[in-house]
């Protein structure tokens, strides 16, 4: 049982890591890279760890996503005040 | 055309390169002789009930004393790029944030930094530890950096938090040193009733100054990354 929500959970990582490389928007692409921290830390909370799982979820998820939407912000300004 | 098919021969090549790694290795079927020798004489000689502690911050104390050093060194990168742009960035109106989440951030705000708190005070009891607590910390200031648009984190106080538990945590370490067998050693403080709060030698205590310190740094870099005019 746990093998198979093992398999279901990596195939779904599997998608978000695709369509975090092919997305069009950017945006969407961070939210799907957060996606796949957030199942891989499922994963090792069903693989008893949950030390690395606990990291994996606040950091992964957490911190890394919300430092990547401050940068994508930084660079739309930055952009914005190019163009216009 | 000639470019992809190149590609997929590479990766072809690369997949039958590591095929022997998925197919010849056998699977283990018990715990290599260091690992049998954490499992079997940790509890007894570190007394930690999380074995996971004991072995990153007494056994591995010195990896652990490197992990924080690049947190550190990352923090500081952060900072020196990013901290220019202050004198020309004053204008700009924020957008106060809604009511629900000023409301939300009021409630929740001291919870997660007592559960903050509570896993690294529990490092050496239950999962977690000076780095998820530290996180946890961090998480609940970008909840109040998201609700009130405005305020701005305290530097100097920031700074000092950290230099002060980095200096603790290597004093400690040095402690262990002159006083028990080696750097790190948590077993200069008396280690305690097994499974309660104040066992397990120093090992609390190390992890709430790691706590502290990965805490302040991750703050730190979500306070350089918000810029000013968000």
């Amino acid at each position: 049982m746990t093998t198979l929500i093992i398999a279901v959970l990596g195939f779904i990582m599997i998608a978000a890591a695709v369509m975090a490389i092919y997305s069009k928007s950017l945006l969407s692409a961070i939210i799907s890279a957060g996606v796949i921290s957030l199942l891989a830390s499922v994963i090792y909370l069903l693989l008893a760890a949950p030390d690395v799982a606990m990291t994996e979820a606040a950091i992964g998820s957490g911190l890394t996503t919300v430092v990547f939407l401050f940068a994508f912000h930084k660079i739309r300004r930055s952009e914005e005040a190019k163009n216009g | 055309m000639v470019k992809r098919f190149f590609i997929l021969v590479m990766l072809i090549l690369f997949g039958l390169m590591i095929l022997p790694l998925l197919t010849g290795v056998p699977p283990a079927t018990g715990l290599n002789p260091l690992a049998a020798k954490y499992v079997q004489d940790g509890p007894q000689e570190l007394g930690a009930a999380n074995l996971v502690t004991a072995i990153v911050v007494t056994y591995r104390g010195l990896d652990t004393l490197g992990e924080v050093a690049v947190l550190f060194i990352a923090t500081a990168g952060v900072g020196f790029l990013l901290r220019r742009k202050k004198e020309h960035a004053e204008s700009g109106t924020k957008r106060p944030a809604s009511e629900i989440l000023q409301t939300g951030t009021a409630f929740l705000m001291p919870l997660i930094f007592l559960f903050g708190v509570y896993i690294f005070v529990h490092g050496h009891l239950t999962p977690g530890g000076g780095f998820q607590g530290g996180v946890v910390i961090a998480s609940g200031v970008l909840l109040l950096m998201l609700a009130n648009t405005s305020a701005r984190i305290n530097q100097t106080l920031l700074h000092f938090v950290e230099s002060l538990s980095g200096a603790f945590y290597v004093g400690i370490g040095i402690l262990g040193l002159v006083l028990a067998a080696g750097f790190l050693d948590n077993r200069f403080l008396p280690l305690g009733h097994f499974g309660t709060l104040c066992s397990a030698g120093a090992i609390p205590v190390i992890y709430s100054l790691i706590g502290l310190k990965v805490g302040s740094e991750l703050v730190g870099i979500l306070e350089n990354m918000r810029g000013d005019p968000l």
